[in-house]
């Protein structure tokens, strides 16, 4: 046995996260598929000035909110955090993302505290558009023409051509040092299947980084998984990191 | 005050516009209520753009709630035979590759000349994109639906939006609590009004010129 990318721990797997890296961070909201137990061990680890690419970066962990009524909690999965701890952690200057979110009345929201503090630089994103930065990134393509953004605020400083009749915008491959990810099941090579709706930007993320991490709640021998249902080939991965049984 | 339509109506209407065969994209709020009502003998398949196509209805019960089954508002739905599930590049190159038949979304202005604004209300930046845009480019018909003016009762369909744009010249149809109004290459055409509204009274909370459609109809379900 000569290949195996499957590490004890989560903090061994993040150790060489350097101030200043690009880290891709996969996930969908409080929805299932956020690498969670990576993000915390980044936090540990304390790497600073990072970027932050995700979808939905997070509000963080939610301390002591203002007196008031009860608000329904949000419903997040079992041993639950977001990339949203690390901006709180003040390990982030700018953060690449679809959706800041709104933080509900009386919470707070570090991403927006920062932000609005002139400490944070947020480039907002369209969601489609990220993810084929992404996806460009991780193909070997430096740039693409996309239809979305001209008319818009997200034109402004883009070049601009027209094809077929329709104006669309020069994007650049979005690329990273590092990409956390969420899967279900690996192998020892470093295959990956997802689950549901919690591939979304997993999926996408995995390979579009020098280096892929992934995060799984199961490691199989190889060969368990089914060649034709594997999603991310284990080209694309790195290192695979089994999550602790709930 | 004259009785508007509640969001469940509005969903209602809105789901006539569902056509036997079509994929369609639901967006936050209202639209995703509209999944409630498909018209009867139609068969519509629903895209959500975290990576399903074909999700099933919303669960009802907590046995039935997947942390690995959510809609792009974050809501547990369920499973549905024939559903996919794909990343998120796979999932744009359905909405931006104008494969998508229908969106419907949830808008904070709409001009006459169909221009969206649905993401940003200025003094509250950064705002929200999501997959908004993308689907406002990429999708082959795009419906708003949305209460017809502000809390403070100012219109909402305009001459020109004063937010930023999620798209220019985009919509197709406008749903209200009050009218149903085409986007044409002529203006806005009003074409269905809620009940016991007249054309004067919508035209008074609407800013720009309507049109008024030879076969003007009351909403109906």
């Amino acid at each position: 046995m000569s290949i195996n990318k499957i590490l004890d721990s989560f903090d061994e797997a993040v150790a060489d996260i350097f101030d200043g890296a690009v880290i891709l961070v996969g996930g969908f909201g409080p929805a299932d598929g956020t690498p969670s137990f990576l993000i915390r061990a980044l936090v540990k680890q304390g790497a600073k000035n990072l970027t932050i690419v995700a979808n939905t970066p997070g509000q963080g962990r939610q301390e002591s909110p203002t007196p008031g009524p009860p608000r329904p909690a949000i419903r997040t999965p079992p041993n639950y955090d977001n990339a949203g701890l690390l901006i709180q952690n003040d390990q982030v200057t700018k953060v690449i993302c679809a959706f800041p979110g709104t933080p509900p009345p009386g919470m707070r929201a570090p991403l927006h505290d920062r932000f609005l503090a002139g400490k944070l630089e947020v480039e907002l994103v369209p969601q489609g558009t990220m993810a084929e930065r992404i996806r460009a990134a991780k193909a070997g393509i430096p740039a693409f023409y996309t239809p979305t953004g001209p008319g818009t605020i997200i034109e402004q400083g883009k070049e601009m051509r027209v094809f077929d009749g329709i104006p669309c915008l020069l994007e650049y491959a979005l690329k990273a040092d590092f990409a956390l990810i969420r899967a279900y099941k690996a192998d020892r090579w470093g295959n990956l299947v997802y689950r549901g709706t919690s591939r979304n930007f997993n999926g996408a993320m995995a390979g579009a980084a020098k280096v892929t991490i992934a995060e799984v709640d199961q490691i199989v021998p190889l060969g368990d998984l089914d060649p034709e249902a594997i999603a991310t080939p284990a080209i694309y991965v790195h290192r695979v990191v089994l999550r602790p049984k709930q | 005050m004259k009785a508007r339509l509640d969001e469940q109506t509005m969903a209602l209407r809105v789901a006539r516009e569902f056509q036997d065969g079509m994929v369609i994209n639901l967006g936050f709020g209202i639209p995703t209520l509209a999944s409630n009502f498909i018209p009867e003998g139609r068969e519509v398949i629903f895209q959500s753009e975290n990576g399903c196509l074909g999700i099933g209805p919303m669960a009802t019960s907590e046995q039935e709630m997947d942390f690995n089954l959510v809609n792009a508002t974050g809501q547990f739905a369920t499973r549905r035979l024939g559903m996919s599930f794909f990343d998120h590049a796979e999932s744009f190159s359905m909405i931006r590759g104008k494969h998508i038949d229908l969106c419907v979304l949830g808008g904070l202005q709409v001009s006459e000349k169909g221009d969206l604004a649905n993401f940003l209300i200025p003094g509250r930046e950064p705002g929200n994109i999501g997959g908004g845009m993308d689907l406002a480019f990429g999708a082959a018909r795009l419906i708003i639906v949305m209460t017809h003016t502000t809390k403070d009762d100012k219109p909402k369909v305009l001459k020109r939006c004063t937010y930023p744009l999620t798209a220019p010249g985009c919509v197709d149809l406008i749903v209200t609590d009050i009218a149903v109004i085409e986007v044409t290459p002529d203006g806005l055409l009003l074409k269905e009004t809620a009940p016991d509204w007249t054309v004067k009274e919508i035209q008074a909370l609407t800013e720009p010129k309507l049109k008024v459609a030879a076969d003007l109809k009351q909403i109906s379900l």
